[in-house]
């Protein structure tokens, strides 16, 4: 892999993660490449979710959570132990699953993480901006003041996309960012990934496989393993070949709807 | 062994059984919600009595007699209210000894003292009005013929509805003889003793709290997490102790062993060095912030445990140190539960009585206390005090100072209400 030219972002290298000692991934290769979309699919205890958070050291906040290998940003390694995690973070943005705005207003749910940061320059306008990419300036311009909780699920996770934003990161992670919304809300998070591809990386976790061969350029099919239930990847690779001509038995069962 | 399909469906009551099933179901919930609601009657109907108790105490007729009727004392006619300041003190030197006379003089000059002042004291020395019998509410309203007979026995008495709850009770201090005491010191010494207890345990209280729910569950050392159970555990016990034991901790570690700190001789606050001990409001106050901090502790980790995680995974993850997101998302959002908890734990520090009688508050005090140094004694210890005496009369003024400690009661923990819902609002 070459590094030096920008055009992957991640690098993973024989990673390994445990929650105590049970291996929730094993032995994982994987990188990701800058301004696209990439998606992880799989049944749910596949260990999607736990290498997506890999990438801005999430895991660390649980108590038993053990990370072996590389997690590869720019070649720079995530776990080394001179790495702080505060900084990684300010990089590397995530959306949650459920949206989770702070209990402030609009205003102070996006102005928080550009402030804290030590942003210098004119926060009304970083606001703006960051509403504006996320796009929900229109629908909110009037109500900057008021809660971030009086906002409809849709709004509420495109808040939270604008919030993690702000702080211009280089690459966002979105862990099942619509499995909380309506379809109508879920298509418009699509069109908006679709937006901030251009200046993001994105890597997003899904449980459907309808959105991951709408919105996403690669896509990575993991699978947990029969014998020691520890999550695998199964297949990488361009989104279009994965759907229409997986070569692996496992993901084209899955694509295809026979399990999972 | 296979169960056919058709012989588990027949197991079920159908039908008429059904209906009776199913009726009979409902009769067993209704049955239990009986059960409940007379619990909560029950409950409803003991704290009734208590308050009947001490309100048919607080109010009801007394017998007065005078020692010396005011009439006796009138000068050329003219009644004790129109006489001269002079007049009065020449009354009063006539009836009471010399030697209580010069006590008066040394406490004040009398020519220092006001009218009124002088006037006071020729009815509390001279005409030394005494309350021969007190009746309690109730009897004051049905049993009047009982009240009639005593009084026809007494011809020189004078009969009068009482509250024993009034505007001086509350403003003077203490007495021994029952109508003239007040509770002045002792709501001074309560106000004190609340203020240092709750400004020593809540910061001590919430920062434990903060580091066992936010810090110390996320440790991963295992030696350090087997600790922290420990800890944990210990704290949960320490609620549960009664609060004597605490009263001998006050008593061995605040009044003996840090005596010179608790009596303020460190920093030279004592008027006389030789009489000064622990037993004072620092000891007090202290002693119950240490009764208080488990429940203080326990409610508020349970406040901040109940901040869903997802704010602080959207804070560490925007790229928030730990400490930010406790102090932007965690505590902002936990600062309701947190008053609330405070507030149950200082309502039993009120309350708190055992305690303070074994570090050894002061039963007998007629000067406001005025600082931490002070000795003291607070309302529960009075109303303990008061019910303890032999005379009628204290009862009824015990009675009345349990009023004024609800309603101090009451006061303090509606403004803790008020503080926590503007903060409630504060965060959305």
């Amino acid at each position: 892999m070459n590094y030096t030219n920008g055009k992957y972002v991640f690098d993973i290298q024989n990673l390994n993660c445990y929650y105590g000692s049970f291996r929730a991934v094993k032995d994982t290769d994987l990188s990701i490449e800058s301004k696209k979309i990439t998606a992880f699919i799989g049944p749910s205890g596949c260990g999607k979710s736990t290498v997506l958070r890999t990438f801005n050291r999430m895991n660390d906040l649980i108590p038993s959570a053990r990370v072996t290998g590389e997690v590869l940003f720019h070649g720079q390694n995530l776990y080394d132990p001179d790495v702080d995690p505060v900084e990684v973070r300010r990089r590397i943005g995530m959306v949650f699953q459920k949206p989770n705005p702070f209990p402030k207003s609009i205003y102070e749910n996006v102005a928080w993480g550009a402030r804290i940061n030590g942003f210098k320059g004119n926060m009304d306008e970083l606001v703006e901006q960051s509403l504006r990419q996320a796009a929900l300036w229109d629908e909110v311009k009037d109500k900057l003041d008021q809660s971030g909780l009086g906002l409809s699920g849709g709004q509420q996770q495109r808040l939270c996309i604008a919030r993690t934003i702000a702080p211009r990161p280089e690459v966002i992670l979105m862990d099942e960012p619509c499995s909380a919304l309506d379809p109508i809300a879920t298509l418009k998070i699509e069109d908006l990934m679709r937006q901030l591809v251009k200046n993001y990386t994105i890597i997003i976790v899904t449980h459907n496989m309808q959105q991951a061969a709408r919105v996403s350029d690669y896509t990575a099919y993991f699978l947990m393993d029969r014998d020691d239930r520890a999550g695998l990847l199964i297949e990488y690779g361009v989104t279009n070949e994965i759907f229409t001509k997986p070569k692996d038995q496992r993901t084209e069962d899955y694509i295809t709807g026979r399990f999972g | 062994m296979s169960v056919k399909p058709d012989s588990s469906v027949a197991s079920y009551p159908e039908d008429d059984g059904l209906q009776s099933f199913v009726k009979r179901r409902h009769r067993q919930g209704l049955t239990w919600r009986i059960v409940f609601q007379a619990a909560t009657i029950v409950a409803i109907l003991a704290l009734l009595a208590l308050l009947y108790n001490i309100i048919i105490g607080s109010f009801g007729y007394v017998a007065l007699q005078n020692k010396i009727e005011p009439e006796s004392l009138h000068v050329d006619g003219m009644p004790l209210e129109e006489l001269s300041k002079e007049q009065l003190v020449i009354i009063l030197s006539e009836h009471i000894s010399k030697g209580l006379m010069r006590r008066l003089e040394h406490d004040q000059p009398f020519t220092e003292r006001t009218r009124q002042d002088v006037y006071n004291l020729v009815i509390e020395r001279v005409v030394e009005q005494r309350v021969v019998k007190s009746w309690s509410l109730t009897v004051s309203f049905f049993k009047r013929d009982e009240i009639e007979t005593f009084m026809a026995g007494l011809p020189q008495g004078k009969l009068e509805f009482r509250s024993w709850l009034h505007w001086n009770f509350l403003i003077t201090p203490q007495s021994s003889t029952p109508e003239l005491a007040g509770i002045r010191t002792a709501i001074f010494g309560t106000l004190w003793v609340i203020f240092i207890t709750v400004a020593v345990a809540f910061p001590l209280g919430v920062g434990a709290a903060i580091y066992l729910e936010e810090y110390a569950a996320h440790v991963g050392n295992p030696w350090l997490r087997r600790l922290n159970a420990i800890i944990q555990t210990n704290i949960n016990n320490l609620a549960g102790v009664p609060s004597i034991i605490y009263g001998m901790l006050g008593l061995v570690i605040f009044v003996r062993v840090m005596e010179p700190l608790t009596s303020g001789a460190f920093l030279g606050a004592v008027e006389d060095a030789t009489t000064a001990n622990g037993r004072t409001i620092l000891s007090a106050g202290l002693t119950l912030a240490i009764l208080i901090l488990p429940l203080i502790i326990i409610n508020a980790q349970e406040a901040i445990r109940a901040v869903p995680n997802s704010l602080r995974q959207a804070g560490m993850g925007l790229g928030a140190t730990k400490w930010q997101t406790i102090w932007h998302h965690v505590l902002p959002n936990a600062i309701p539960g947190i008053l609330t908890g405070n507030i149950l734990a200082m309502s039993r520090a009120i309350g708190e009585t055992a305690p303070l009688v074994v570090i050894g508050a002061s039963t007998f005090i007629t000067v406001d206390p005025n600082g931490p140094f002070s000795k003291f004694t607070t309302l529960p210890i009075q109303i303990y005090q008061w019910t303890a005496r032999p005379q009628d009369e204290f009862r009824n003024i015990a009675a009345a100072a349990i009023i004024v400690l609800l309603v101090l009661l009451l006061t303090l923990n509606a403004s803790a209400v008020l503080l926590r819902n503007r903060y409630g609002k504060k965060s959305l």
